[in-house]
């Protein structure tokens, strides 16, 4: 018997209409976690560099987290994996929601979507029975009025659906793929679904879920619950309202926008506006938000409530949460209303709303510089607001310069030329980030805007303060109840930590210090992503309810392996590890490992060499950034070594980091 | 009218529509403490809270699970509340024909709340941290009725069901159901 898990995945191919119900290998969950984990052994094992986003043979792959479905808190995350066409490298979006425990009580863990469709279909799976449904009466409908359909239609309330939009249908490189209140949005995911012809997998299931060890679990789960209570009652002092309290950025509940709104940048993340938010604006904003929000609403078995559900006047509902609720207004420079209304149309659209907005502002620069011309905008409304629907709409039916944009500000930049590359200037690996432009390099966030794999800060971002505290005492009184920390050590490294003078950024936290506080900061994130446990009550946060001492043991109770502090993190290593070689072998470079130019203002070449030299060794990869053979070794990874020599990323001779490859290739 | 009056203790959980999140943490752990062995499994089909739940609409009620009953009801009205639009179903605690709720996934039997007997209180209300689910006691008054007006009721109902079926069959019925017993 599984415990946790079900034990099987379900196999479609799409362009023979054939379904299997496959058993796993329970030793794959013990070496590579669950979730994205094992998404990423069958990634490996099956997708090979060669293989293209658009490629029949790419999968695409809607993976459960480990702990999904059981009383675990906020563990109820769609880790979904393919190839990203934006990027070309794995993406690995994810989605809370409801889809994911749905999933496991119909008794699977992954559903595996290869080849592709003749026509547009969707997928009905209800316990054993699956199929594969006609959907041509749902092209071209919104995502969330799509979900509404299919429950209307099968008689189904209950089910769940994740569904693309047009943007989805039409192959744009940052579609979405939707699921009421929750999206995974980041690397074109819903492209690639577009591309395989299905418009939505719907759920419903009516099994069990066990435990291994069932009085274990429930004292874990109850001790969580606990601290999720106490946390709401003692806010984090001096950080942000967002990080005060837990959740995906309580951005739909909290009101103060300030911190936002002038520190970000407005429009093509340019202009930061320091004196932005003002009574006025904040009235109006509340305003604005009180008369559109209905209700704050949860995931799955979270009381949390970081989403809300979002009536603007005269549109159908839907769903929001965390930073769509600005990126719209803020590329647009306009107000809440404008945010709320286009999000609207984003939503059933289903595009990401980091590089949506980005986009259309930076297609709007070209056009005030000349790099494009009226002529590419024909009927293009006058205000500003207006511009944004017309592009929006352009965009997601790839009409016009719209087909252009839909590829993303890098490869629009690559396909209009004439400068205007100099305008895709917010990416990091193909991939627009959020606007944040700031001053003085900060060691830790460059190492994470470098290395990260996910292309967003916010998925490895977390447990470390992200500033130094102004004063000694309120640092020596943080860390008085920080038992969160892997090691005493990251205690005396945040209370050396100054905002200025020797012991500040950027040489401190020195090289050695910001290789353990990253490595501990990303480590985190995997582990969630491979049980399936939201960051807003993990990794994300400081003081987090799940850390690095209760999660072994909630493994080892619920799932009934053999785990523990070491095993653990030893695991997540050994996956992530497996993240960058399928990245690496795909043709991502040590060049690529970069923040935007103009992401802070002081910037020192020799010191982020030795960041990123000191960090790569210190995870055991060469000076390129491949895994060495030796580190592969160690964690049991002799088979991608084997697979890495063959294709000279790595030389067979090379035990140590530091040696630099010659044959690495050059792609694009 | 009788004058039995006897004070009881009423154990009720009190709902609030308002304040609830939809996430369904009542009916997973209604599942996994009715499991046995007590938390070896979880699954929302087996539980015996139900959130009626239809988001794009606002409508998120807890229901728990009551009688069961062989035949569905004429029951088909809607209520308008707050300008939402309600089923009558949605706020009925029966397990029926006419809906899937509060029946076991596997052999159709009916499920029922039994406000957690074992538990100091309902796990429901204890997961329910946005306090959407309040237990209340309260003290009412219930009537008692005495013998012979049990009696009346009793003569009452037969004569009833003597008027429909006639008597010969309402005794011949009688004859075979005391057989089965």
């Amino acid at each position: 018997m599984r415990y946790a898990e079900t034990g099987f995945n379900l196999e479609v191919d799409l362009s023979r209409g054939n379904i299997e119900k496959v058993a796993t290998d329970p030793k794959d969950t013990e070496l590579y976690l669950g979730g994205l984990g094992t998404n990423t052994k069958i990634f490996w094992d099956r997708v090979s560099p060669e293989v293209d986003a658009f490629s029949p043979e790419n999968l695409l792959i809607f993976g459960t987290g480990l702990l999904c479905g059981t009383p675990a808190t906020g563990c109820n995350r769609t880790i979904v994996t393919t190839i990203s066409p934006q990027t070309k490298l794995m993406a690995f979006s994810m989605m809370g929601g409801y889809w994911a425990p749905e999933l496991k009580y119909a008794g699977y863990d992954k559903v595996i979507l290869r080849g592709k469709s003749k026509d547009l279909v969707y997928l009905w799976i209800n316990n054993d029975k699956v199929e594969i449904r006609d959907a041509s009466h749902l092209k071209g409908k919104g995502a969330i009025e799509t979900a509404e359909l299919i429950r209307k239609e099968l008689k189904q309330p209950k089910a769940q659906v994740s569904a693309i939009g047009l943007a989805g249908e039409n192959r744009v490189f940052y579609a979405s793929v939707e699921q009421g209140r929750s999206s995974a949005s980041r690397g074109g995911i819903g492209a690639v679904m577009g591309d395989k012809k299905i418009k939505a997998i719907v759920v419903r299931g009516t099994k069990d879920i066990h435990i291994a060890k069932p009085e274990k679990f429930m004292e874990l789960c109850y001790e969580v619950m606990d601290y999720i209570k106490w946390r709401e009652d003692h806010p984090i002092p001096g950080v942000t309202p967002i990080l005060a309290i837990l959740g995906s950025p309580q951005e739909m509940a909290i009101h103060d926008e300030k911190w936002h709104t002038e520190n970000f940048s407005w429009g093509n993340a340019r202009t930061r506006r320091r004196d932005f938010w003002t009574d006025d604006v904040s009235e109006e904003w509340l305003e604005t938000m009180t008369k559109a929000r209905t209700r704050l609403i949860s995931c799955y078995n979270c009381s949390i409530a970081c989403g809300a559900t979002i009536s603007m006047p005269g549109l159908s509902t839907y769903m929001m949460k965390c930073f769509t609720k600005l990126t719209y207004t803020m590329a647009a420079f306009s107000n809440l209303e404008f945010g709320l209304t286009i999000a609207h149309h984003a939503t059933e659209y289903g595009v990401d709303g980091y590089s949506a907005p980005q986009t259309m502002a930076f297609a709007l620069e070209l056009l005030e510089n000349g790099i494009l011309t009226d002529k590419d905008f024909p009927d293009m409304p006058e205000d500003n607001e207006g511009k944004f629907f017309y592009l929006l709409d352009k965009i997601v039916r790839r009409e016009g310069i719209g087909d252009i944009l839909a590829d993303g500000t890098y490869w629009a930049a690559k396909r209009i030329g004439n400068g205007a590359e100099e305008y895709a200037h917010n990416n990091i690996k193909k991939s627009e980030q959020l606007p944040l432009k700031l001053s003085m390099l900060n060691p830790i966030y460059f190492l994470m805007y470098c290395t990260g794999e996910k292309m967003n800060i916010t998925q490895i971002e977390g447990q470390f303060p992200q500033a130094a505290f102004p004063k000694k005492e309120h640092r020596e009184k943080f860390v008085k109840d920080w038992f969160q920390v892997p090691d005493e050590k990251f205690k005396k490294y945040f209370v050396d930590w100054e905002p200025r003078g020797e012991n500040s950024n950027p040489y401190y936290p020195t090289p050695e210090i910001t290789c353990d506080i990253v490595d501990w900061q990303e480590k985190m994130h995997y582990i969630d992503d491979a049980l399936g446990m939201c960051a807003g009550l993990s990794s994300f946060h400081l003081k987090p309810p799940y850390h690095i001492h209760n999660i072994p043991k909630m493994m080892a109770a619920a799932a009934g392996i053999d785990m523990d502090e070491e095993k653990l993190s030893q695991g997540a290593k050994r996956y992530r590890t497996l993240v960058r070689a399928v990245n690496m072998s795909r043709g991502m470079k040590r060049k690529d490992e970069k923040p935007p130019e103009d992401h802070w203002k002081k910037r020192f070449p020799e010191l982020e060499k030795e960041l990123l030299d000191t960090y790569y060794k210190y995870k055991g990869w060469n000076n390129d950034g491949v895994p060495t053979k030796e580190s592969l070794h160690d964690l049991g990874l002799d088979y991608v070594a084997k697979e890495l020599i063959a294709r000279g990323f790595l030389s067979d001779d090379e035990y140590s980091s530091g040696k630099e490859t010659s044959k690495v290739r050059e792609t694009n | 009218m009788s004058d039995n009056i006897e004070k009881k203790i009423i154990k009720t959980i009190k709902i609030d529509v308002d304040k609830c999140h939809g996430c369904r943490a009542c009916e997973l752990i209604c599942s996994a403490v009715h499991a046995i062995p007590k938390y070896s499994s979880n699954n929302p089909a087996r539980s015996r809270i139900r959130i009626i739940r239809d988001p794009m609409r606002d409508i998120y009620v807890p229901v728990f699970a009551g009688e069961y009953t062989v035949a569905e009801c004429a029951g088909r009205d809607v209520y308008t509340i707050d300008g939402k639009e309600y089923d009558e179903c949605s706020f009925c605690r029966a397990s029926c024909p006419s809906r899937d709720e509060f029946k076991e996934p596997d052999s159709g039997l009916p499920l029922k709340c039994d406000m957690c007997e074992e538990e100091d209180e309902p796990l429901c209300v204890k997961w329910c941290t946005v306090d959407a689910l309040i237990v209340e006691e309260r003290e009412e008054e219930v009537e008692e009725p005495d013998e012979v007006q049990e009696q009346e009721e009793l003569e009452l109902g037969l004569g009833s069901l003597a008027d429909k079926y006639g008597l010969d069959k309402l005794m011949d019925t009688v004859a075979r159901l005391s057989e089965k017993e």
